[in-house]
């Protein structure tokens, strides 16, 4: 018997992301909008939203060394969604960032993005998931052609910046992100072979 | 919005029944075998205090007998905010983590060790923490060195009250702090992975001049009890115009030195802590603006509200303490 998964199988699985990624941030919106997300919502926010554009970008990073490892190659029509859902947090991070913390003073944005290194590193993270999603489509992927590979491949870059956004960010306390970039790093392991040709 | 700040002649439920009445009632309520009754009492209490059950512990606060402070325009930091949003590494780093791991904690018995360059060294127990002078209520900012703010109705005595106690020596410069070193009790003094990688006992340090002004407190209370453990029961520091993490925690040692001691946030990282910690909107911590703050208050997300920060906290008495200092270079 042929090991994989039905397209039922995948629509299910696809649900599911939907499902646990849009569920879940609404509830934590819902709860801090209402008072119910610890003492600073505004913090509770960010990193949530933050933390859950890792975990979903982490996500998409291992579905190529799992297709690999279990030959099941149809997991791969759940990575685009994966890496939507990664920009849809990052999206909420900045916006989130943009509306509570800094309460739309533009001007403070720019001389932050400038000022703070870990303020810079999350915003060059940030564009280059915008550019990723805006060529997620198939179209994009027919014109761009070969390019696309080669503009795609930045994910390890963003993936890279976030992480050092996320310890840079922290006060003292670096387990968390050390476990993170510990995550990271076995993730693009699997991968050495590429990125030491990327690097050349 | 304005908070309802109980007064001490307000009753709440607890207080008009008898503690011990009211608890032996629930356990026959249980005993007879009212499932539901018995389930909803279960999850009353464990809405007050996280995921604890009935029988987990509960730390005990009491009510405090105190002059009351004037009142004034301030909006202040809800009570359940001011003790389930905290900094305090012993018990764990994140925001919540102190309410949820310091509920077995023992503060009597106590010893407050005052010692040094004193003519009168001595050691307070816990009784003795609530009597050495008459208590009295203070609402102060507290601005924390990541940028945010509470408004707190803390109950103490004037630093200044236990230092004429013991009379400092002339040749007494400094005043040294020291936390309570207990890893059985405190979880992030036994494992480096929960306790934000300081090396404790935490430590934290006044010069005598800050250490006699007269906003600097000694707080064993706030919002009309006993400190609750997360907020640095039994006995802790408050300096108002100084960031957060000077305001050291479950005082177990205070002693005049003559040089100025160690700090635990500055032997972490001294080129983003300094010594004297003063909050100052012009001098940014290397990583992130100190020109504003977010006040928490009462409300959600879409009620945050981010102020400027005032030099000194908006404490300008203090000012004359750092005349001619730079404070740029001593941050």
């Amino acid at each position: 018997m042929v090991r994989g998964l039905s397209r039922r199988n995948i629509f299910w699985l696809k649900a599911l992301i939907h499902l646990l990624s849009l569920g879940w941030a609404l509830l934590t919106y819902y709860r801090a909008g209402t008072d119910q997300l610890g003492g600073d919502p505004v913090e509770g926010i960010l990193h949530f939203t933050g933390i859950g554009a890792f975990n979903l970008l982490l996500l998409c990073l291992i579905i190529s060394p799992l297709v690999r490892w279990s030959r099941i190659s149809q997991f791969m029509q759940v990575r685009r969604l994966l890496g939507l859902y990664a920009f849809f947090y990052a999206l909420l991070h900045l916006a989130s960032y943009i509306l509570f913390e800094l309460q739309l003073e533009w001007q403070l944005l720019l001389s932050e993005i400038v000022k703070r290194p870990y303020i810079t590193v999350g915003f060059s993270a940030w564009i280059i998931l915008l550019a990723l999603t805006l060529t997620s489509n198939k179209a994009a992927q027919r014109r761009l052609g070969r390019n696309w590979q080669k503009l795609h491949n930045w994910v390890y870059l963003a993936a890279g910046l976030i992480a050092l956004h996320y310890i840079w960010s922290v006060k003292s306390d670096i387990t968390q992100p050390l476990v993170y970039i510990g995550v990271l790093l076995l993730l693009l392991s699997f991968r050495k072979d590429k990125l030491l040709k990327l690097w050349r | 919005m304005l908070i309802k700040r109980p007064t001490s002649w307000t009753l709440k439920d607890n207080q008009v029944t008898d503690e011990k009445i009211y608890q032996q009632r629930r356990h026959l309520l249980k005993q007879m075998g009212f499932i539901g009754a018995g389930a909803l009492l279960a999850s009353h209490q464990a809405s007050g205090i996280s995921l604890f059950g009935d029988d987990e512990p509960r730390f005990k606060t009491h009510v405090l007998d105190y002059a009351e402070a004037q009142q004034q325009s301030q909006i202040l930091t809800p009570e359940t905010k001011v003790t389930s949003h905290n900094n305090f590494y012993e018990f764990g780093t994140d925001k919540s983590d102190p309410k949820a791991n310091a509920q077995a904690f023992q503060v009597d018995p106590w010893q407050l060790r005052v010692d040094g360059l004193v003519e009168t060294p001595f050691t307070l127990s816990f009784d003795e923490l609530f009597k050495l002078a008459p208590l009295q209520e203070r609402i102060y900012r507290l601005r924390c060195v990541e940028a945010w703010s509470m408004v707190i109705p803390w109950i103490g005595f004037s630093l200044n009250a236990l230092l004429n106690k013991a009379r400092p020596l002339s040749s007494g410069k400094y005043v040294a702090f020291e936390t309570l070193y207990d890893p059985k009790q405190m979880p992030g003094q036994n494992n480096p992975f929960r306790g934000g990688g300081i090396d404790y006992p935490y430590v934290e340090g006044l010069r005598i001049d800050e250490a006699a002004h007269p906003l600097s407190f000694l707080a064993v209370g706030l919002y009309g009890k006993s400190l609750p453990a997360q907020n640095g029961a039994p006995i802790r520091l408050v300096v108002p115009w100084k960031y957060g993490f000077k305001s050291i925690k479950s005082i177990v040692r205070i002693s005049v030195v003559d040089k100025q001691p160690p700090t635990t946030w500055n032997l972490l990282a001294a080129q983003e802590y300094g010594f004297y910690a003063n909050v100052n909107p012009k001098v940014d911590h290397p990583r992130w603006s100190q020109a504003r703050e977010r006040r928490i208050t009462t409300g959600g997300l879409f009620s945050s509200n981010r102020i400027d920060t005032q030099l000194f906290n908006g404490y300008d008495e203090v000012a004359s303490l750092y005349s001619g200092m730079d404070l740029r270079q001593h941050y």
